[in-house]
C-alpha cells in the first residue's frame, strides 16, 4: 500500500540557476572594470541602430564590444561590426530572451580580455515581455520604445519597463509626423517606474545621443569608484 | 512565451527532490508574482506538456498568485499595489519604485506520495 500523500516544503527559486550564473558575471565584470549594458525592446524599435551609433560614438573615447542576440541570422553583427568594435552574436534558435550563460558563453567563446574594455553591450532579443525575467550580471538595463510605438506602450508592458533602470524614447526624428505625445509617454513611463531617467533621441540624426552618453560615461566613473572603496 | 522552459526547469527541480527523497510527486506548489513576467494560464499548459515523458506525467501544478505590495517611504510601510500600471501608495498617493512583493517564481512545497 502506498504511503498517504503529504505535503513537504521546498523554497526555490526557479530562475535560481540563472541567477547565480547572472551574480557570478556581475561580480567578474566589476572585477574587471568594465560597465555592462543591456537592451530591450521590441522588435522594430530600433535597437540595433541606436547601439550601432553608440558603439560609434565612443569608440574613440572608450574600449567598448558588444553582444547581440537574435533568434536567427547574423545581420545585426555585421551591422553592428560597422562600427569597428568587437561584436559578438548570439543566436538563441527559438528562444525568445537571453539567459545568462548565454552571455557567460558568449564571453567564454570569444576570449575577451574584460579589463581591456570600458562599456560592454548585451543587445537581447526584440521582445517585451520575457526578457524581464532574466538578470544578466548587467550594471544598468535600459528599455527603448520608439515614438512610432505609440504611448501606451509602458503601460502595456508594466513588468519590463519596471525592471529596467533607464528609459529611452527613440526616433524622434519621426516624432512630429507620427504626432508623438511626449507628456503622455512621460506620464506613463514615471506610473510604471517612478523616478525612471528618460532620454529622447535619435539615433538617426544624432540628437540627444551626446546627453545619453554623458551619463553612461557618469555611471562608468561611479562605478569605478565604487569598485575601489 | 518563455514559460515552456520556465515548466521545464520546474519539473527538472522536482524531479530531482523526487529522486532525493525516494518519492513520487502528487503536485508541485509554486509562488508566482504578479511581476514574475510569467503568465500562469501558459504555465499550465506548458507544464503539462513539460511533464510529458518524466516521472511527474499526471502530477498537478498548483498556482498561489501573489500580488504586487510596494513601500511607501512617505508613511513608511509596507502596502499592496492597486494596479501594475500605477506604482503609488494607496493612501498618499507617493510614487515608489520599491516593490517588496511580487517578482517571486519559486517552488514552495511538494505533494509526494
Amino acid at each position: 500500500m502506498s504511503p498517504e500523500p503529504r505535503l513537504v516544503e521546498v523554497r526555490k527559486n526557479v530562475l535560481k540557476q540563472n541567477d547565480l550564473v547572472a551574480r557570478a558575471l556581475r561580480t567578474r565584470f566589476r572585477a574587471a572594470g568594465v560597465f555592462v549594458v543591456s537592451l530591450v525592446s521590441s522588435p522594430g524599435s530600433g535597437k540595433t541602430a541606436f547601439l550601432e551609433k553608440t558603439l560609434t560614438l565612443l569608440r574613440p573615447r572608450y574600449r567598448v564590444a558588444a553582444l547581440v542576440g537574435d533568434l536567427a541570422t547574423e545581420n545585426d553583427a555585421a551591422r553592428l561590426a560597422r562600427s569597428q568594435a568587437p561584436v559578438k552574436q548570439i543566436i538563441t534558435g527559438t528562444l525568445c530572451h537571453l539567459e545568462a550563460a548565454m552571455v557567460q558563453h558568449a564571453v567564454e567563446e570569444e576570449a575577451w580580455d574584460l579589463s581591456q574594455l570600458d562599456f560592454l553591450f548585451i543587445e537581447n532579443v526584440g521582445n517585451l515581455v520575457c526578457p524581464s525575467s532574466y538578470d544578466l550580471g548587467e550594471d544598468l538595463r535600459v528599455v527603448l520604445l520608439s515614438v512610432t510605438e505609440g504611448e501606451d506602450k509602458p503601460l502595456k508592458y508594466p513588468t519590463i519597463f519596471n525592471s529596467a533602470d533607464v528609459a529611452i524614447v527613440t526616433k524622434s526624428d519621426l516624432a512630429e509626423a507620427v504626432e508623438f505625445d511626449w507628456e503622455a509617454t512621460r506620464r506613463n513611463i514615471q506610473a510604471v517606474r517612478p523616478g525612471m531617467r528618460v532620454f529622447q533621441l535619435s539615433a538617426k540624426t544624432g540628437e540627444g545621443v551626446e546627453e545619453y552618453l554623458g551619463f553612461l560615461a557618469e555611471r562608468l566613473a561611479e562605478s569605478r569608484t565604487l569598485a575601489v572603496v | 512565451m518563455h514559460e515552456l522552459s520556465i515548466a521545464m526547469s520546474i519539473v527538472e527541480m522536482a524531479q530531482d527532490e523526487a529522486l532525493q527523497r525516494g518519492v513520487q510527486v502528487n503536485a508541485v506548489h509554486l509562488k508566482l508574482g504578479a511581476l514574475s513576467g510569467v503568465v500562469k494560464e501558459a504555465l499550465l499548459s506548458s507544464y503539462e506538456m513539460a511533464c510529458e515523458d518524466t516521472p511527474l506525467r499526471g502530477s498537478r501544478l498548483v498556482i498561489e498568485e501573489v500580488p504586487v505590495v510596494i513601500f511607501c517611504p512617505k508613511c513608511r510601510a509596507r502596502r499592496p499595489l492597486s494596479s501594475v500600471q500605477l506604482f503609488c501608495c494607496g493612501e498618499c498617493g507617493t510614487p515608489t519604485s520599491e516593490v517588496v512583493q511580487g517578482k517571486e517564481l519559486e517552488v514552495v512545497a511538494l505533494e509526494i506520495q
